[in-house]
């Protein structure tokens, strides 16, 4: 039977993490709540927007209302990275090298290890920002399409149309596929190396949490009564292909997805604080957590795959372990 | 895209209210005055730009103006994605703010920022729009009208006026302009003033935009033609834009009995598809045939909401009211399809 140790907080969780192996809380806020030892925490903004773990799974990439971008250690060490006066820092992505890219209005940034930021102003709003499994290259979702940029050339930008507004966006583990979560209830894809678009509709609700399975053979997204997991192993991803449903609830709404870093299972959040574990394989379910006070808004796997951290919307949050 | 909704209207939506003006017409220092007064409400304050906004107040939030199309093959459905952002990231941390006051752009169109509220479905859960306020310089609106039409929109779409800088004019030119803008908007309120000094109540948590929480305010609220235009029953009547020069918008008030719930609705449905990109707003009190209580109408291009708001009162006239304000609408059209709706 799994276990759920609650940690109760107060204030929306933007983001739940791993870090080191302990598990953080990013709370709007700006605080930054983790379990070690107990319950310790360290303010890192006047309001916390956004928050992205490194690569190496040892920090906390943040971005706030006060303009800063922040880096959050498990010893409870923080580092100003950037700072974009006066503005909201909307998004940002980790990527390779310690890279670290950041978003205030139209204008997309990449930050370098060593320092150097470059940046890179759109005619639109930046609304997301992903970078790229390999290499050094950033993709920004914006009104009417995406962007990638190469930071580390002096290239010209790529551009993939395809109209209305795109606000997240995340690249296939394997690099050859972006997709896009779009304001009106649907994801976008492109295959990268043809440009082929792939649409992903009949969602009830705007997608706002999507997770890759192990390898990328699947893409796990809310915004339904179900997690709707669809699949990417063939060479055209999901074109053609219905997608997988995964823990379907009558009554309510899917809110959050991640997957299992080995297997191919789904942790699944609803609006009313449940969490399943669904297999993709066979549509078995599992309850981790029966319910809470609040609608789930993150969720993330230690690298085991043993215990999930989860976050809420009113900060009932806590920790699954499915060891026991 | 036409959708009959329920307002979900709950206690626990922040208000919003909507700022709009042309430039010069003295939206800083209301502002200022918002933020800095002691009115009892904290606003959350979104602007396109912190410009000369005196006050440091972390509750100010600077947002790129971004009309988004929503692609649903609707032309005139557009939403203001900076704000779905905005609204989004304050609204994780409740408790800071009693409202929303959105400034908008002087050359802004109103109805992205309007239709947002109704668009989308995380904003709408946890907000609602309470009033869309015009500031109009009552000096320079004959001249905004000449070469703009976004002044005119922002008149015809608000449901509160603010006739500001009124020291700068004689009786006869306010009174010239007060007809200009009765002539674009019949309906909304008209407060007269000047540096902005206009009784914040008049401007705030109106529940202007609410019609059912209009019509409860403001009992006579879609009977201000009457002041003129004593009741003849079953009639109707709407100004030209014709009449005065240089102003495009108008409005027409239709007037019926009961209406017979079958053919009214799919006449209102049919009406917002075919005209809304035509239609900046639409208010209504309906009486339907064998429904005790009054229903309500408002819509915003091809947005349509609709909810009972309370029953007819003993002696009531059970009547039907209904005020188009847009472009190019076909008044003898609408009154006798309206007409033939009637029970």
């Amino acid at each position: 039977m799994p276990t759920v140790a609650p940690f109760d907080l107060a204030g929306h969780c933007v983001a739940a993490a791993f870090l080191d192996g302990v598990p953080h809380f990013a709370l709007a806020d700006g605080a930054v709540h983790r379990l070690d030892h107990g319950a310790k925490s360290v303010t890192v903004h006047d309001g916390l927007l956004c928050a992205a773990p490194t690569w190496d799974g040892m920090a906390l990439v943040t971005g706030g209302e006060d303009g800063k971008v922040a880096l959050t250690r498990p010893d409870g060490s923080t580092q100003t990275l950037a700072e974009v006066p006066r503005k909201w820092v909307t998004s940002v992505a980790t990527g390779p090298q310690g890279a670290v890219a950041y978003a205030s209005g139209r204008t997309a940034y990449v930050r370098f290890a060593d320092g150097k930021v470059k940046s890179y102003d759109h005619p639109r709003s930046v609304e997301g920002l992903a970078f790229a499994p390999k290499g050094m290259r950033i993709a920004v979702a914006r009104y009417n399409g995406a962007t990638l940029h190469f930071p580390a050339a002096e290239g010209k930008p790529a551009d993939l149309e395809w109209a209305g507004a795109h606000n997240g966006i995340t690249f296939s583990p394997d690099g050859n596929f972006l997709v896009t979560t779009m304001q009106e209830n649907a994801l976008h894809g492109w295959k990268l190396a043809d440009g082929k678009h792939m649409r992903m509709t009949g969602y009830p609700a705007k997608v706002k949490s999507w997770s890759w399975s192990p390898k990328g053979k699947w893409l796990a997204t809310s915004g339904a009564p179900a997690a709707i997991v669809w699949p990417f192993s063939a060479k055209d991803g999901p074109m053609g292909k219905a997608p997988v449903e995964l823990g379907t609830r009558g009554n309510t709404m899917v809110t959050a997805v991640a997957c299992h870093p080995r297997d191919e299972i789904v942790a699944i959040g609803y609006a009313d604080g449940m969490i399943l574990a669904g297999r993709i394989a066979d549509l078995k379910e599992v309850v981790l957590r029966r319910g809470g006070k609040s609608a789930i808004t993150s969720m993330a796997w230690d690298a085991a795959g043993i215990r999930l951290a989860f976050g809420s919307e009113e900060g009932d949050c806590g920790v699954v372990d499915i060891s026991a | 895209m036409a959708d009959t909704q329920t307002n979900a209207g709950n206690g626990t939506q922040i208000p919003v209210t909507v700022l709009t003006g042309y430039l010069g017409a003295g939206k800083t220092t209301l502002l200022n005055r918002i933020l800095s007064e002691n009115h009892g409400k904290r606003y959350a304050v979104i602007v396109n730009e912190f410009g000369e906004i005196g006050i440091d107040n972390d509750l100010i939030v600077e947002s790129d103006e971004e009309i988004y199309e929503m692609n649903n093959g609707c032309i005139c459905c557009t939403v203001r994605g900076d704000l779905i952002r905005t609204v989004e990231g304050l609204m994780r941390r409740p408790g800071r703010f009693d409202a929303i006051l959105v400034e908008t752009t002087g050359l802004a169109d109103p109805v992205p920022v309007a239709q947002t509220f109704f668009m989308d479905d995380d904003v709408r859960a946890k907000t609602r729009l309470d009033a869309v306020v015009a500031l109009v310089d009552a000096k320079h609106l004959p001249l905004r009208l000449k070469d703009s039409r976004e002044a005119e929109d922002q008149i015809a779409f608000a449901d509160v006026i603010v006739l500001n800088k009124t020291d700068l004019v004689t009786p006869e030119e306010l009174s010239k302009v007060e007809g200009l803008i009765r002539a674009i908007n019949p309906t909304a309120r008209i407060h007269k003033t000047s540096r902005s000094a206009v009784d914040l109540s008049a401007v705030l948590d109106r529940g202007a935009f609410d019609l059912k929480r209009a019509l409860e305010t403001d009992p006579h609220f879609l009977d201000a033609d009457d002041d003129h235009d004593h009741d003849h029953g079953h009639d109707h009547h709407h100004h030209h834009a014709s009449d005065i020069h240089d102003v495009t918008v108008n409005s027409i008030s239709l007037r019926a009995g009961e209406m017979d719930p079958k053919k009214f609705f799919p006449w209102i449905e049919k009406i917002t598809q075919a005209e809304g990109p035509n239609i900046l707003r639409l208010k209504g009190i309906i009486a339907l045939k064998g429904d005790d209580e009054r229903y309500v109408v408002q819509g915003v291009h091809m947005i349509i909401e609709g909810d009972h708001q309370r029953p007819w009162k003993d002696g009531e006239k059970r009547e039907s009211r209904l005020v188009f304000i847009g472009r190019n609408l076909d008044a003898e059209r609408l009154k006798r399809t309206f007409e033939a709706c009637q029970a």
